[in-house]
């Protein structure tokens, strides 16, 4: 039983951390019809930023605290760069310049921080573990991560459902050409809109780096991960993102952690522990067909 | 600036295409080509070795019997695919004397028909050593400086039992080393096996599901062989979870001179087995050690004492035969003397050519300078042979 | 004929092929057996991505798994050899089927969305298979698997390199055959005219669903095709085979070439690939060491492509009539 709670638990926090790269990645594709595949660079960038400013300022809080704006910033750059003359074009483009991006950010990385991967400590406060029942520890570090995630989560669900901005972003999701003819600064409203995903990218990458490590091209295969569940999902929606985002999670956990006894009454030990992980993989993209077939566009898509 | 590369871009690969058509003379440098992982996450290790094989060059004098030589690295980006190609340019285009290098036990495995039989060329592997090729597929062109993958973990296994470990979870990656890792420990440890996981490679970022498993098990021990980046990925989530305290830690391959500056104090106190140890006292060890702490301000890993054998092995056998590789019997028949100063001591090629070797268990500690490094504290076998050398039909 | 080769686009699609007919003389020649292998890769690469062209340039489907079709077609050939069924006339056929059965299967469930859908589905499906091939623990998983090439016993010997690669070059000329063809017909223009305007045809009365599905499957047979050839150029088969970037290579090489031109595919090809070959040595002379980091201008390149150079190599021939 505790054992179960703890592996629950397990897939909550992997879920809200898919959350946080999912829900920037929705944005930016809901409102300005955008595929970005160098969502996963920033996700980087992020863990990147946050390495050096904490080495420089000696506080997780603080250096992540920065590398937030940092990650704003590059973002607000790549969208006037390169972004920004891709709205409108067809999904073609957009995949075509952003695959040329992650091929970029990746080499740029090396060619800057060198080819050995970095390291973030867990902050002193963190580096405990909570027991959740007694004689059952649970990382204080992961803790923070579903706190910070939840918060953001509950974040965005207000500013979506309560602010100007949030309006903005719901009629630009369901009628993009509606937001224009509101007389509102579409340029303006996109750099923000794309900051904004790229903040939640980076905060995912340098919440994931201590439990990880900071290394080239880690956005790179989180980031399919992180459109499966945002195609789930319904592009656009952020709470299909975090619905879709929860599901793939217990869905990973589930292969890893209860599959391969599964499977043992049935194959050879360690024929069993090597096919659960590619199992349970190839459920998430099972589920993903499934539900488009059943709905094209996803749980909470737009119809057109 | 971008746009205009494209032009000469074009132009000059066409020029390289072309340049290569120069028909080879009769051979005054003596090449060699080095396939590692440049790129990606694992770019550190192919560093380590680069590092070493350049230590080496200049211990040489960048000379091997009179004749200058020169090393063509290639990058495998992590990939067998593309290992496989780069091996297959060393041999047809470069016409390389020897390829050596190869970290992964995949990369290898899809290479090694390209370079040995395809090319007919000599292939000393640095570091993976799959079982297939220490058995069924063991081949004249073959040499290792390595180990065969079992090797490692079973002399943990022997120093575990020693120890009076009862029980143990093991966890590695699930690729070919992987799986003959595990294969190796369970071999001879003689305790309980709580539970085994093979989990996906190379991207598992979470060990969380896992190491609630394990904390399920309460094993005496972990076992785990994750090498470079995800060793670093694995012991941080073990030390955050409280295993650290409760159940200790048993590696291969996971805790080394390349991932020690990212783990710090994580680290400490860990058990590894290993048969080379930057400790290892004699001269040449020193040397290569102290020169490479000089110029690189780190340790060496046994990635690089590896590379840096594979060379010194080479030159051994050049220096035989004064330089003149062209007859492949007598090269071969010379580096299968092992007739070179080893950064591990001596040691004597097996049927199989893989070395018979020594291997110690190292502990993870602070130098006085306060570096993160390992040393030895025992060792677990002597002259140990690979379990698989009798299905090799060489002899 | 003589016509065509006043053009620029006909003279260079001339001097092209024939250059790609005389590969293995002139690598010969000049002893440069590895040239002949890239060759070889580019001529299979370019099936695949004629193949991929069917649907993305002329139907404007963006398939995000062309790449699948290697690995369908390859691992079909990689587990009959490793149960010792060597011979190619039962191998090619096999894998042929294999990859009719799987585009299919995934195009009459990925058509019916739309956009970014789509593109996700056909991802989603690929990389189904992918980790379906990592876990073939009989078959190497993740390690992949190799394998000795299929027997034509007493037709041709798929070990003679030479050999093996005017059968691709055959090969790909009947891909490009067929595809001029398809691309003529009537078939070809509902696909065409579907892809600016769906609406429209199905209101003509087009089915244009089934059509599609038809040129997905296709598509996906010569996708297999380029499979089997890639397996027996390597005698190795894996899952890195079918990786989605080697999915995104193949859109960038069409859209490099020219998307919806019958030539486009096979200049695609051979510029990335001379790209690849090139840019690290390039930089290297530029300055010692800037070589490896060749994908900070490859990237880039890429980004401009996408940005400006909609018509590809193809657009520099001139303009196309008709």
């Amino acid at each position: 039983m505790d054992y179960l709670l703890l592996q629950i638990l397990n897939g909550v926090q992997l879920g809200l951390l898919m959350f946080l790269l999912a829900a920037g990645l929705t944005l930016t594709f809901g409102i300005m019809d955008l595929v970005n595949l160098a969502h996963g660079s920033l996700y980087m960038m992020g863990a990147y930023f946050a390495w050096t400013l904490i080495g420089l300022t000696d506080s997780f809080v603080l250096g992540a605290l920065l590398a937030l704006p940092a990650t704003f910033l590059l973002g607000v750059l790549v969208e006037a760069v390169v972004m920004r003359r891709l709205y409108g074009r067809d999904h073609l483009d957009q995949v075509l310049a952003t695959f040329g991006l992650i091929l970029f950010f990746n080499e740029l990385v090396r060619a800057v921080w060198g080819p050995a991967g970095k390291s973030i400590a867990v902050p002193k406060f963190l580096a405990r573990t909570i027991e959740i029942l007694p004689g059952v520890p649970y990382p204080a570090y992961r803790f923070a991560i579903i706190a910070v995630a939840a918060l953001v989560a509950l974040l965005l669900a207000w500013l979506v459902a309560r602010t100007r901005l949030g309006m903005l972003i719901r009629a630009g999701a369901s009628n993009r050409r509606m937001i224009a003819a509101l007389g509102v600064n579409i340029e303006l409203l996109f750099s923000l809109v794309f900051g904004l995903g790229a903040v939640f990218a980076g905060l995912a990458g340098l919440m994931a780096a201590p439990i990880g490590s900071v290394k080239i091209g880690m956005g790179d295969d989180i980031l399919i991960l992180a459109f499966v569940i945002i195609v789930i999902g319904g592009i656009g929606s952020i709470k299909g993102a975090f619905i879709a985002a929860m599901v793939v999670g217990q869905i990973d956990i589930v292969g890893r952690a209860f599959l391969p006894d599964f499977l043992k009454t049935f194959m050879s030990s360690a024929a069993a522990s090597s096919a659960a992980p590619a199992i349970s993989q190839v459920l998430v993209y099972v589920v993903m067909a499934g539900v488009l077939v059943w709905r094209p566009t996803g749980l909470f898509g737009q119809r057109t | 600036m971008k746009t205009r590369l494209f032009g000469p871009a074009t132009i000059a690969a066409l020029a390289t295409l072309g340049m290569g058509s120069l028909p080879t003379m009769a051979q005054s440098t003596i090449k060699i080509g080095f396939v590692s992982t440049f790129s990606g996450p694992q770019a550190a290790i192919g560093e380590d070795m680069r590092r070493s094989v350049e230590l080496a060059k200049e211990h040489l004098g960048s000379k091997m019997g009179g004749k200058p030589f020169e090393i063509i690295y290639e990058d495998d980006t992590f990939k067998p695919d593309v290992g496989k190609q780069k091996s297959e340019k060393l041999v047809l285009q470069d016409k390389v004397n020897f390829v050596t290098g190869y970290i992964w036990s995949n990369v290898l495995l899809a290479s090694l028909k390209t370079v040995t039989d395809e090319g007919d060329t000599i292939l000393i592997s640095a570091n993976a050593g799959p079982s297939q090729i220490a058995g069924e597929l063991c081949n004249k062109n073959f040499f290792s400086t390595s180990w065969q993958n079992d090797q490692t973990p079973m002399a943990m296994g022997e120093y575990l039992n020693a120890k009076g470990v009862k029980s143990l979870y093991l966890m590695a990656g699930n690729y070919a080393a992987g799986k003959d890792m595990l294969a190796g420990v369970k071999r001879t440890f003689k305790g309980e096996i709580k539970g085994e996981d093979l989990t996906k490679w190379p991207d598992q970022l979470d060990f969380s599901a896992e190491l609630a498993k394990i904390g399920a098990a309460k094993p005496d021990g972990i076992f785990i062989f994750y090498p470079g980046a995800h060793g670093v990925q694995f012991v941080k989530q073990w030390t955050q979870a409280g295993l650290n305290k409760t159940v200790p830690l048993y590696q291969v391959f996971s805790i080394d001179a390349i991932t020690l500056p990212q783990l710090g104090d994580l680290a400490l106190g860990t058990l590894g087995a290993q048969e080379w140890v930057n400790d290892l006292p004699n001269d040449q060890n020193k040397r290569f050690v102290a020169d490479f702490k000089k110029k690189h301000n780190t340790y060496p890993s046994y990635y690089g004492a590896q590379s840096y054998d594979a060379i010194m092995l080479m030159a051994s056998a050049a220096e035989a035969l004064k330089g003149d590789l062209s007859n492949k019997d007598k090269v071969r028949a010379e580096l299968k003397k092992a007739n070179f100063k080893s950064l591990r001591g001596d040691f004597k090629f097996n049927t199989n050519q893989f070395p018979i070797q020594n291997f110690y268990i190292q502990e993870t500690v602070k130098d006085p300078a306060g570096m993160m490094t390992v040393k030895t504290i025992a060792t677990a076998v002597k002259d140990a042979k690979d379990p698989y050398f009798e299905k090799c039909p060489m002899k | 004929m003589i016509a065509t080769l006043r053009t620029p686009r006909g003279l260079a699609t001339a001097v092209l092929l024939l250059a790609l007919a005389v590969l293995p003389l002139l690598t010969q020649a000049f002893d440069q057996r590895y040239l002949l292998s890239i060759g070889t890769r580019i001529v299979i690469w370019s099936i695949a991505a004629v193949s991929l062209n069917m649907i993305l340039g002329y139907g404007g489907l963006v398939s995000f798994g062309h790449a699948v079709f290697f690995g369908i077609g390859g691992y079909a050939v990689g587990i009959l050899s490793a149960n010792g069924l060597q011979s190619g006339w039962l191998q090619w056929p096999v894998a042929i089927a294999a990859s009719v059965f799987w585009a299919a299967l995934v195009g009459a469930l990925s058509l019916r969305t739309r956009g970014v859908y789509f593109i996700m589905i056909t991802l989603a499906f690929a990389q189904l298979i992918y980790y379906v091939s990592a876990g073939l623990e009989a078959y190497g998983g993740d390690d992949g698997l190799n394998i000795s090439r299929s027997r034509f016993t007493g037709l041709i010997d798929l070990r003679d390199k030479a050999s093996f690669y005017w059968l691709c070059f055959a090969l790909l000329l009947g891909t490009l055959w067929f595809c001029s063809r398809f691309a003529n017909s009537r078939f070809g223009f509902v696909l065409r005219g579907a892809k600016s305007n769906d609406l429209r045809m199905t209101a003509l009365g087009f089915p244009v669903f089934r059509y599609r599905l038809a040129a997905f499957t296709l598509s996906g047979a010569f996708g297999g095709l380029a499979g089997i050839l890639l397996a027996n150029e390597g005698a190795y088969v894996s899952p890195a085979m079918m990786s989605w970037v080697k999915s995104g290579d193949l859109i960038v090489i069409v859209v490099l070439g020219g998307m919806g031109t019958l030539f486009g595919p096979l200049y695609g090809t051979i510029a990335f690939f001379v790209l690849e070959e090139s840019l690290p040595p390039l930089l290297d002379l530029l300055r010692k060491g800037w070589g490896e980091y060749w994908q900070i201008v490859f990237g880039p390149l890429l980004v401009l492509i996408a940005l400006y150079a909609k018509g590809g190599i193809d657009s520099l021939l001139g303009r196309r009539h008709g």
